[in-house]
């Protein structure tokens, strides 16, 4: 049936069932593949989106749960947003799998806490995995974008 | 074996070819990779199959190795790049076709990556690629100039001559084109490399990955497209009895439902649905072959084994056997260690897509082996293995698990594109849980040693027994003699090299359970095993760890030089003082021709190790990307350490206990350590650096909790329940 969604600041109708995750529409629907599958029940933070800025798992989100909310997804952040510029300034990626949900959850914390302790890196970050084990990157990688200039609002 | 030359073979398919076969199969007069490659593509460029120059002067390096994180694609970019004086900021990396032969690993005379080889099998050949096609521009622009060609120079892309003539590739392409290759292009001294061995390495694909660009399999979308998943047997082994699909069929999107060799398929138009579907089946199993038993028989039967109690079926291989006469008497340390399956758990699950159509078949996936995947395949659909066509993609992890002898989730996806597929694209994706409990994990080991001692306090005599499933036994790559990746490192170890009296043996009972290499093979139980039965010796001596290691090491002669060296790097770049609060464990290994030392600062959290500080001494040859050396030896703390301290595979009556990182817990952001990693200045080829970081953090972790007056470990994981 159909759901309109506000993704990335557009309107757009979709053809899915109400309980399909937010993932698979994003994914399948919409052709927006950035965010990844990786585990399917909020362990693994790989599905990452912000929903009204909060991050958010959307392999467990129902589509219809979020029709009212903004919806923003790594392809939303511009590619040039700070954290994406850390990112690529430490050569953080490895096997790049894990890395779009991980930069969706650093900038939620970089969007509340404009300089987060070892202590808030850890709590907000926690949620995701990285096999390739870039942790030691992306912490240094927060640090140095919450030096940069702040975000355009959107992101 | 004999490199197999071609009489015919022209100087532009040796030098800037791939002909160099050194360690090539050869069957019949017949390399392998020749036989295999029937059917492919051959025609490349003036520069050869690894090497592309567009009118622009844009410079395009191939990758015959994959992208799964371990910077393969940057590094052999950068030993072109470098002989090729090419501007390193404008060199763009294109991911080679399937070719067993142009784009064998020189390792393995066919293709794939594994073995932490990419960068040492490429080493010559890509830097004769890179000089030979600089000397044919160098010749095209001194002909055309008018001037020797031994005044021409060569900077970022653009030849120089001191007239003031100048020109980029671009405008030279044609003429250099025409030029044959030199017989034996001149390669830079290392002392003049201006790419190799600096930090202007940077890796080329972090902005892909940083921007949810970069496409990996599980984002391949195509019109037409097929989504399927598959019902697999809960045991090992089983085989479908019959199903019944006709919920399955009532779910909105589903296409079709077929039976498999490893299962039952649920093909549809997307993802959800086929999930959604292949919940609603219903499968009974055949299990009168399956493996029903539990990993605690298992590893009981082990024991019994290594107890020499296993019976007349049980054949003891002997790995290292040397000394003579009768061993010595005196203080004895005996002890064993366990070791429990683990999975890979790439974030990344299994995925493939398949289209067959047209008597064409084509495979879009992260191939780690693609002539064992083209075999594998070839096999299904009845064709020529060389003419299987593969788009292999950036892969979300692999860590050994994609490279594997039965193709298991490629040969998958082939059987349902050819049941089910008619003409289109099938992608089929695996859940986290299948991808769990698919099997293919690090074997179950058990290590007995027994250790007498000379007055000293060092070994007099060391007998050692392993009890494991053979990875390459029954593989089309088993070997003659025994299965080296069940015991490479403790075979060949300095220790047992200093040891004037070694009985070193290896039994490979049968077991239900698929294994496969794990991110360093061998070593992840052996240099376990090593370490950390040394810091114990060490204790009983009343002597420090580095000390004992050092005294073993130059007892070991040569092979303990490099063991030396590197311990004493980063011994010296750790300083006299530990972080207030930690205590250090040391632990040394060998692996891929790479020599890691650790040294890492270790607290316990409740009743968790916690590691933060970790200094690496490392020697791998030249150091082309020494940040991405870094990267390796962080990110292969990470992925050993996660594994030391929570990884394990169990199963109940032959059915996995774990499904997702619920149950199989792994390391996160929270429990990370920070790396410094140091590198010995060395200009010989480059060693392997992707695994060798991985097992060395577990015995450096297990001798620093032996430090601090705990017990020491005798299995792993570390965190129990």
């Amino acid at each position: 049936m159909p759901t309109t969604l506000n993704v990335n600041g557009k309107s757009v109708t979709v053809q899915a069932a109400d309980d399909t995750p937010l993932l698979w529409v994003l994914r399948d629907e919409l052709g927006m593949t950035g965010t990844k599958f990786g585990c399917g029940m909020a362990q693994c933070g790989a599905c990452t989106v912000h929903v009204d800025g909060q991050p958010t798992r959307s392999c467990v989100t129902p589509v219809s749960a979020v029709a009212a909310n903004k919806i923003t997804t790594i392809e939303g952040l511009g590619g040039n947003h700070p954290v994406q510029q850390a990112w690529v300034k430490a050569d953080v990626p490895q096997c790049g799998y894990c890395q779009s949900g991980q930069i969706m959850s650093a900038v939620a914390l970089l969007n509340g806490n404009k300089h987060p302790s070892d202590a808030d890196i850890d709590a907000a970050m926690s949620g995701n995995i990285c096999r390739c084990g870039t942790y030691q990157r992306i912490r240094a990688a927060i640090k140095d974008a919450a030096t940069m200039p702040a975000a355009p609002a959107q992101a | 074996m004999n490199a197999h030359v071609n009489p015919k073979t022209t100087r532009r398919e040796v030098v800037i070819g791939a002909a160099v076969v050194g360690g090539s199969l050869l069957v019949g007069g017949c390399s392998m990779g020749d036989m295999l490659s029937i059917g492919a593509p051959k025609d490349f460029g003036p520069f050869g199959p690894f090497l592309k120059i567009a009118k622009d002067g844009a410079v395009t390096v191939v990758s015959k190795h994959i992208e799964f994180g371990q910077g393969s694609h940057t590094g052999l970019a950068a030993m072109v790049a470098e002989e090729l004086d090419a501007d390193w900021n404008k060199v763009v990396i294109e991911q080679a076709a399937a070719n067993a032969k142009v784009y064998a690993n020189l390792g393995m005379g066919v293709q794939g990556t594994g073995g932490s080889s990419a960068l040492a099998n490429s080493w010559m050949q890509l830097r004769n690629v890179g000089a030979a096609t600089r000397a044919m521009f160098v010749q095209a622009a001194a002909a055309k100039w008018g001037v020797p060609a031994g005044e021409i120079a060569v900077k970022d892309s653009v030849l120089t001559h001191k007239s003031g003539k100048t020109a980029g590739f671009g405008e030279l392409l044609e003429a250099a084109s025409k030029i044959e290759p030199p017989e034996k292009p001149t390669l830079k001294a290392p002392k003049t490399f201006t790419l190799i061995g600096t930090d202007r390495i940077r890796r080329k694909d972090s902005a892909a990955k940083s921007t949810g660009a970069a496409r990996f399999t599980q984002d391949v979308q195509a019109p037409g497209m097929l989504i399927a998943m598959v019902a697999h047997a809960p045991r090992f082994g089983a085989k479908v009895k019959s199903f019944d699909d006709s919920a399955a069929r009532k779910v909105a999107g589903v296409v079709d439902v077929v039976e498999i060799p490893t299962g039952v398929a649920v093909v549809a138009k997307s993802t959800w649905a086929a999930k959604l579907g292949r919940d609603a089946l219903k499968v009974e199993w055949d299990e009168s072959k399956a493996e029903k038993r539990g990993t605690e028989a298992m590893l009981k039967e082990y024991r019994e084994i290594a107890a020499g109690k296993g019976g007349d079926k049980i054949k003891w291989e002997a790995f290292d056997v040397h000394g003579t006469g009768k061993a010595p008497e005196g203080e004895i340390f005996e002890t064993s260690y366990e070791f429990p399956y683990l999975a890979h758990a790439c974030m990344e699950p299994m995925n493939c897509v398949a289209q067959i159509k047209g008597g064409k078949t084509k495979l879009t996936v992260a191939s780690q082996i693609p002539t064992m995947d083209q075999l594998n395949t070839a096999k299904i659909v009845g064709a020529l293995p060389g003419s299987i066509q593969i788009e292999t993609l950036f892969a979300g992890g692999s860590f050994g698990r994609r490279g594997n002898f039965q193709s298991d989730f490629v040969t998958e996806c082939v059987h349902i594109a050819k049941k089910a597929g008619k003409g289109n694209p099938v992608k089929l994706v695996w859940t986290r849980e299948d991808d769990m409990r698919a099997g293919l994990y690090r074997p179950m080991v058990l290590h007995t040693v027994k250790i007498v001692l000379d007055k000293e306090g060092y070994p007099a005599s060391w007998t050692h027994r392993v009890v494991t499933q053979s990875i390459m036994k029954g593989s089309p790559m088993a070997p003659k003699g025994v299965d080296q990746t069940a015991v490479e490192g403790a075979m060949g170890s300095p220790y047992l090299k200093a040891t004037p009296v070694v009985d070193a043996k290896v039994a490979f009972p049968d077991a239900g359970v698929p294994v496969l290499w794990w991110r360093s093979v061998g070593a992840t139980h052996t240099a376990f095993v090593m370490e950390h039965t040394i810091d114990q010796l060490a204790k009983r001596a009343g002597q420090d760890p580095v000390a004992y290691r050092q005294a073993l090491y130059k007892k070991a002669g040569k092979d303990g030089a490099r063991h030396l060296a590197a311990l004493q790097l980063a011994v010296d770049k750790a300083g006299p003082t530990t972080t207030p609060g930690y205590t250090r464990g040391v632990a040394v290994h060998e692996s891929f021709g790479t020599v890691v030392a650790q040294i890492a600062e270790v607290k316990m959290e409740g009743d968790e190790p916690r590691v933060g500080r970790v200094v690496a001494g490392v020697d791998c040859g030249t150091a082309v990307a020494p940040d991405q050396i870094a990267a390796q030896m962080e990110g292969g703390i990470c992925y050993g350490l996660s594994a030391a301290l929570y990884g394990k595979v169990t199963m109940t009556d032959g059915v996995v206990d774990q499904g997702n990182f619920d149950t199989y817990r792994v390391l996160r952001m929270n429990e990370a350590p920070t790396v410094e990693t140091h590198i010995l200045p060395l200009t010989g080829p480059p060693s392997g650096i992707g695994e060798p970081g991985t097992p060395v953090i577990a015995p450096a972790v297990a001798n620093a909790l032996f430090a601090m007056g705990r017990p020491a470990t005798t299995s792993l994981p570390f965190v129990k329940g």
